[in-house]
């Protein structure tokens, strides 16, 4: 029996290791995706005033703030009295809905172009040193891509600034609603602003994002249809109406013949529907329905569960795409994990196609920007971040203290499915095979990154996964250790 | 004898009158000496010794002493420009300011002091003291990790009689500074604003309301510390 370690060392989004285990045969019999963040800021954030959470929770990640920001404002709205979701001024609930899909926007960029696309350009194969977004630029046939990355991204934290204060760990949503209109000159800037940071350019180079993938897909329908292919469960919040929702709605989850397994949710429930287990091995737990049950209840979160839930996307555009997507599995659920990358474009163009309908909406200039009602002692917040359902829960006490916090990130929704990816290319790749080789490792982390954990950016934007891979027996003598 | 009399700060001759304390006779004149514990409209007090300057080669707070004529006046120095920024760090390794989750970031007189002498890296350890937060009055909160004890509070809100509305509790190094139990029945919505106010960093807020100024438009977004007075210029 050998034991095989991948193990990324990263930086502030915590750190993952997966380990391989090999018998003597070389069939795979066990992977593990080990995580280790995120509990600290449960109770850090234990006594102090809830209209703190909002602006010290976001600080868990650098990437996508204004998730843990607004799902914690959500939260927090529910214990001001002023309702979960709807329940805003127009202004407020419509500030937050412009940051969240400015948010969903650059961060999508960011996973798509900058840390997923070298892999698709350049092969999972290829160096290193050119696998990256660096590589896209010195590569006279890419760099226009490089330069699309780079702007589109800055447009959507241009956005965040606008509605947040500051491009990263703003302080815009406050318990019951925002502290902020957007000014005239703003909307100018982001409608018409000078070629190519306004929002038809965003579209129109958020339409190509999408044709530079499907070309691929065409050309390369092995590594997007088959790798890492596994059937789950799927769960997002959908409108009422069943239409996509970044910011809010009710809990809806199919399974993976299409029946709604969970449907028309208030989340102020969840805990009636979702329990999360512990294992032994693992830091982060295991969420699953209870319906269901610990052993299949586990279901994917993030944009291609999105696909899978909403019935519809309420914009044009976007709409179109979606159609097309969920043609190519005739409208049956699609468990192609890769193809996440592909619903995650699609969101791409969707989240520009909502900023230019919200820009263009009268309530950003004006209008009440906050309410309240009966104070309430608890208050659930959830919102669709980039990667997926991002659960905040909250108890506070009558001195406006926080006594409890429970969060869900969609890096703990994913994990099981990380790890039942992870485990498909190991057996798929090592089975076998004695020497490790880099394909085989980056096929590895190819399959974690398309869940896109917290843990990718770290790691990734260089190009290069810092790597401890050790081949131990089974009696844990190091037979092999490679680094780099 | 004429009130106004000349001294010079910083080589730089100046005209004031009697009876003003060096940190006023500064002020007027667009020349900046930081504070802390020294409030507009409060009897100063001259316990945070931050606006220390040299006269004569002694230390003396400019908040406390009173002008005199000729009187030569050390205060934008390298020297004392480091003692000042020590006294900041060490508020900050003292306490526990976590600016990034605080409401006052960006209105926060110690923070705006430490962008000012450009406190970088911390100089002394810190000492990571368990310190409690007082959020019983539904009006006030008061976060005992960001006090200072400046003492402001206790000097500038006051009912009718002149009866604080804050006190010292507890003795030693383990002395906070309270709302005091029967006074606090007293304190109503404007006080109660008063007192967050005129607390130079976030260690009195009121409830409820946090974080509703937007980041752009708090105190020393656009103006750090000081430049207010600076514009101003000399009238000399
Ligand atoms: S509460 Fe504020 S004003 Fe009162 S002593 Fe502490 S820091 Fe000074
Ligand atoms: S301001 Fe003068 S001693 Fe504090």
């Amino acid at each position: 029996m050998r034991k095989i370690t991948i193990e990324p060392v990263t930086r502030v989004e915590g750190h993952g290791k997966v380990t391989i285990m090999q018998d003597d045969k070389g069939n795979i019999t066990q992977t593990r995706l080990h995580i280790v963040e995120f509990r600290g800021f449960e109770r850090f954030i234990q006594g102090r005033p809830y209209w703190e959470a909002a602006v010290v929770v976001q600080r868990l990640c650098g990437i996508c703030p204004v998730s843990h920001h607004l799902a914690a404002a959500k939260a927090m709205d529910v214990v001001v009295g002023a309702g979960a979701g709807d329940g805003l001024t127009p202004t407020g609930e419509k500030m937050r809905r412009l940051m969240h899909y400015g948010q969903i926007f650059q961060s999508h960029v960011l996973h798509f172009f900058h840390l997923a696309s070298p892999d698709l350009l350049f092969g999972i194969d290829a160096d290193p040193a050119i696998r990256n977004v660096l590589g896209l630029a010195v590569t006279p046939e890419f760099t226009d891509i490089a330069v699309q990355a780079v702007m589109m991204r800055k447009y959507g934290q241009e956005i965040i600034k606008a509605t947040a204060g500051k491009k990263i760990h703003g302080t815009g949503a406050i318990p019951g609603g925002i502290n902020k209109h957007l000014t005239q000159e703003e909307k100018e800037q982001f409608l018409n602003g000078p070629d190519p940071m306004n929002i038809d350019k965003m579209i129109e180079w958020a339409h190509a994002g999408l044709d530079l993938l499907k070309g691929f897909h065409k050309a390369n329908r092995a590594i997007i249809d088959d790798f890492a292919f596994h059937e789950s469960s799927h769960l997002s919040l959908v409108r009422k109406d069943g239409a996509l929702d970044l910011y809010h709605g009710v809990l809806r989850a199919v399974d993976t013949n299409g029946n709604r397994i969970l449907d028309d949710v208030d989340y102020q429930d969840y805990l009636t529907y979702i329990d999360e287990e512990v294992r032994s091995w693992s830091y982060m737990k295991f969420p699953y329905l209870r319906s269901i049950g610990k052993k299949d209840g586990w279901y994917r979160v993030g944009p291609l569960a999105r696909m899978n839930t909403c019935d519809f996307i309420d914009s044009p555009l976007a709409q179109k795409e979606f159609e097309l997507f969920r043609a190519y599995t005739g409208g049956k659920v699609n468990n192609h994990t890769m193809h996440q990358h592909w619903a995650r474009l699609i969101e791409i163009l969707h989240s520009a196609e909502e900023m230019k309908r919200l820009l263009n909406d009268p309530d950003l200039y004006s209008g009440e920007l906050t309410t309240s009602g009966a104070r309430q002692s608890e208050g659930v917040g959830l919102i669709e971040a980039p990667r997926g359902t991002l659960f905040h829960h909250y108890r506070v006490g009558e001195d406006d203290l926080i006594e409890m916090a429970n969060l869900i990130v969609s890096t703990t929704n994913n994990n099981e499915p990380m790890n039942v990816a992870v485990n498909k290319v190991a057996v798929a790749q090592m089975t076998g095979q004695r020497e490790i080789t880099e394909p085989m490792m980056n096929a590895v982390e190819v399959a974690i990154r398309a869940y896109d954990p917290c843990l990718s950016c770290a790691t990734h934007a260089l190009g290069r996964m810092p790597l401890e891979v050790t081949i131990v027996d089974q009696d844990n003598n190091v037979i092999d250790r490679k680094l780099r | 004898m004429s009130n106004t009399i000349k001294i010079t700060i910083d080589g730089v001759a100046v005209e004031t009158t009697r009876g003003k304390t060096i940190f006023e006779a500064a002020r007027e004149n667009g020349i900046f000496i930081p504070t802390l514990c020294n409030v507009d409209n409060v009897k100063p007090k001259g316990s945070c010794r931050i606006c220390s300057v040299y006269i004569s080669g002694r230390l003396m707070t400019a908040c406390t002493t009173q002008v005199e004529d000729g009187m030569e006046i050390e205060n934008d120095t390298a020297k004392l420009n480091d003692m000042r920024k020590a006294i900041v760090e060490l508020l900050f390794v003292e306490g526990n300011h976590f600016c990034p989750g605080c409401e006052r970031s960006g209105s926060c007189e110690l923070q705006a002091l430490g962008y000012r002498f450009l406190m970088m890296v911390p100089r002394f350890s810190f000492l990571f003291q368990t310190r409690d937060i007082e959020a019983t009055n539904p009006k006030l909160m008061k976060d005992n990790n960001r006090c200072i004890m400046c003492k402001r509070c206790i000097r500038g809100i006051k009912d009718e009689d002149g009866k604080s509305f804050f006190a010292f509790a507890r003795r030693g190094h383990k002395v906070v500074i309270n709302l005091d139990r029967k006074q606090a029945a007293k304190l109503t919505d404007d006080l109660a604003r008063q007192a967050m106010e005129i607390c130079p960093v976030g260690a009195l807020i009121l409830k409820g309301k946090g974080f509703d100024v937007p980041i752009g438009r708090r105190k020393y977004d656009t103006k750090p510390i000081g430049s207010d007075v600076e514009a101003k210029g000399g009238n000399c």
